[in-house]
């Protein structure tokens, strides 16, 4: 499979990146290369295979289902988490104005 | 006297605990080496108060006859991957110039528990992408080494933990942590001529390390020898409750079992590793790895990885794939960079921030990972990888029942000039050929220094352990280091 730049834009798009006209000139073979290079991967007999989901056998955790179940990810740390925030407002994070 | 920067972790931890030196004469010695580096570009925040000030805590316990730390007295730099409180952290990135974390991340936490002291923050690969420390957004880290030829090229030391490398192999530091989702720690060991080690997927707390592959990101130490690996990793390694895919096992004592006596061990040659073209100086420096491990006691048995030719191309999908997820955090909003042009919505905020605080290579990836996970494609890429993965790690529990560890290249090459693959994006990648599959199994596996070629640079042997078995991989690697008498080091220039 291969894309275009009309293909490119999309994924861009999804991305959530700005992309100008001849960034994306530049990303079609780029990404053209890679992935023609991954195609190989189709070449692998995969019947009867899972897709791995855990690299090492482990068992999830869940914590306690309560407030604060573990204080150094918990709560009542808002000055903290809004401590890098590029426009903090009122305690909160400041965004543009998304409804109109 | 003694020249402190040319000690190791064990003997300088050695020095501070017998009163030979102080921990703040050697939290002094390395701070001076780090100021007069600048040239090769490793840190990008130095912190030599953090050093001079750990050092201090270490040689007050001293004073009142308490135990210092397995680290204790040591100073070490810090790859800008892990969240560092009061300090800033930017995963060599636009996106996170400035920011400050308020949180200390498990793994660096507890060095500082063990006694060690931070130098700085060292330069990497931007997000941890890239192979030779040229997507910094803080520039590119410079090698120590140079080729015999009097050339003066400059050379790549590596990545992504290039700083790490550099700094310990120019003796900025006399270990480092490093990160590795594919080669990211063994590579630039190799390139650099010191050693690095990555353990089993888990052992080291992913909590407070910049996220890039999270099915694949561990962090590791990196240091001038196999003891010195053994001892940070002990101090790094260990059960963390806030990363929910840690390993809830004790962690073992790596140092006090290190034996090189190979005795009964048998070690794996994989066929599939022995590529068309190989450099011949690999191949030898691979020969003169056997012959040491067999002079060690171990029996050397040929063993086949059938798929280790997918497994750069699969990495290649999954890697970006949990790259374009994990890095969607960076909006504008809560942390980082925020660009909003004027007049500018939400989704525009988006964008634009994402498009001036990403580097080009990280910007290739998520667009990468974003199209393998899009509608209609994730069947034919995503699954599949995950699928081709899963026979990867089968291969690899196949030829566990017939060899201990198994023993490769680091690299297909030296080290190369900086600039030499950097418009081919290809090119950079095949050089994790050698790392990459145990990386995608979860296997531990460490890079040790093992000659130099005909220009003067390091070469690395590659030891990979089955799951759980750092100890395995350590004691091969001990094995290999006693008899390589690696004592070649970069001649200074900067």
């Amino acid at each position: 499979m291969s894309v275009d730049k009309a293909t490119v834009a999309k994924i861009a798009s999804l991305a959530r990146i700005q992309l100008d006209d001849a960034a994306c000139d530049a990303m079609v073979p780029e990404l053209n290369q890679i992935l023609a290079w991954v195609e190989q991967l189709g070449e692998v007999d995969v019947t009867g295979v899972e897709p791995m989901t855990a690299v090492i056998p482990n068992q999830l955790r869940l914590r306690d289902d309560v407030v604060d179940a573990d204080p150094l990810t918990g709560g009542g740390v808002r000055e903290k988490v809004l401590a890098n925030a590029p426009a903090p407002e009122h305690g909160f994070f400041g965004v543009p104005k998304v409804i109109e | 006297m003694t020249n402190l920067t040319d000690l190791t972790v064990a003997a300088i931890r050695k020095g501070v605990a017998a009163g030979e030196f102080t921990a703040v004469e050697v939290a002094e010695a390395f701070n001076a080496n780090v100021a007069a580096a600048s040239e090769l570009n490793a840190f990008i925040v130095a912190t030599p108060e953090k050093a001079v000030e750990a050092a201090q805590a270490v040689d007050a316990r001293r004073a009142r006859g308490e135990k210092l730390g397995k680290m204790g007295g040591v100073p070490i730099g810090m790859k800008d991957l892990f969240a560092t409180n009061g300090v800033q952290t930017t995963a060599a990135s636009h996106m996170l110039e400035g920011f400050v974390p308020q949180y200390e991340s498990t793994v660096s936490q507890k060095l500082w528990d063990a006694g060690a002291g931070m130098l700085g923050k060292l330069n990497l690969d931007q997000f941890a992408m890239g192979s030779s420390n040229e997507t910094s957004y803080f520039g590119n880290v410079i090698s120590p080494w140079r080729r015999n030829d009097g050339s003066n090229a400059d050379l790549a030391p590596g990545g992504s933990s290039g700083g790490s490398s550099s700094a310990v192999a120019a003796r900025l530091c006399p270990a480092a942590t490093g990160t590795d989702t594919g080669g990211s720690i063994r590579q630039p060991a190799a390139f650099t001529g010191i050693t690095g080690i990555k353990p089993t997927y888990g052992r080291c707390s992913r909590w407070g390390v910049v996220a890039f592959a999270s099915s694949l990101d561990q962090a590791g130490p990196m240091a001038r020898d196999v003891t010195d690996c053994a001892i940070m990793l002990e101090a790094m390694a260990g059960f963390d409750p806030k990363d929910s895919t840690s390993l809830d096992l004790p962690v073992p004592e790596w140092e006090a079992g290190l034996n090189a006596d190979l005795k009964g061990k048998k070690v794996g040659i994989p066929r599939e590793y022995r590529m068309d073209g190989m450099d011949p100086e690999i191949q030898k420096s691979w020969d003169d790895g056997i012959a040491w491990l067999k002079d060690a006691g171990a029996e050397v048995v040929d063993i086949s990885l059938p798929h280790t030719k997918y497994a750069l191309p699969a990495y290649y999908i999954i890697a970006p794939a949990e790259a374009s997820s994990n890095l969607a955090r960076y909006d504008g909003v809560r942390y980082g960079l925020r660009d909003l042009p004027e007049g500018a919505g939400l989704q525009d905020m988006y964008a634009a921030t994402r498009a001036d605080g990403f580097g080009p290579e990280v910007k290739r990836r998520i667009m990468i990972g974003t199209y393998v996970l899009s509608a209609g494609f994730y069947d034919a890429y995503y699954n599949q990888a995950q699928k081709v993965r899963a026979l990867i790690a089968r291969d690899f529990e196949k030829a566990w029942a017939q060899c201990d560890v198994i023993l490769a290249p680091t690299c297909p090459s030296a080290a190369f000039g900086l600039g030499d693959k950097t418009s081919d994006p290809l090119s950079m990648y095949l050089n994790d050929v050698f790392a990459v599959p145990a990386s995608l199994a979860g296997l531990p596996a460490m890079s040790v220094p093992a000659g130099v070629n005909s220009q003067g640079l390091p070469l690395g042997l590659q030891i990979i352990g089955k799951a759980f078995d750092e100890q395995g991989v350590l004691n091969a690697g001990l094995a290999i280091e006693q008899r390589a008498g690696f004592t070649a080091r970069p001649e200074k220039w900067w």
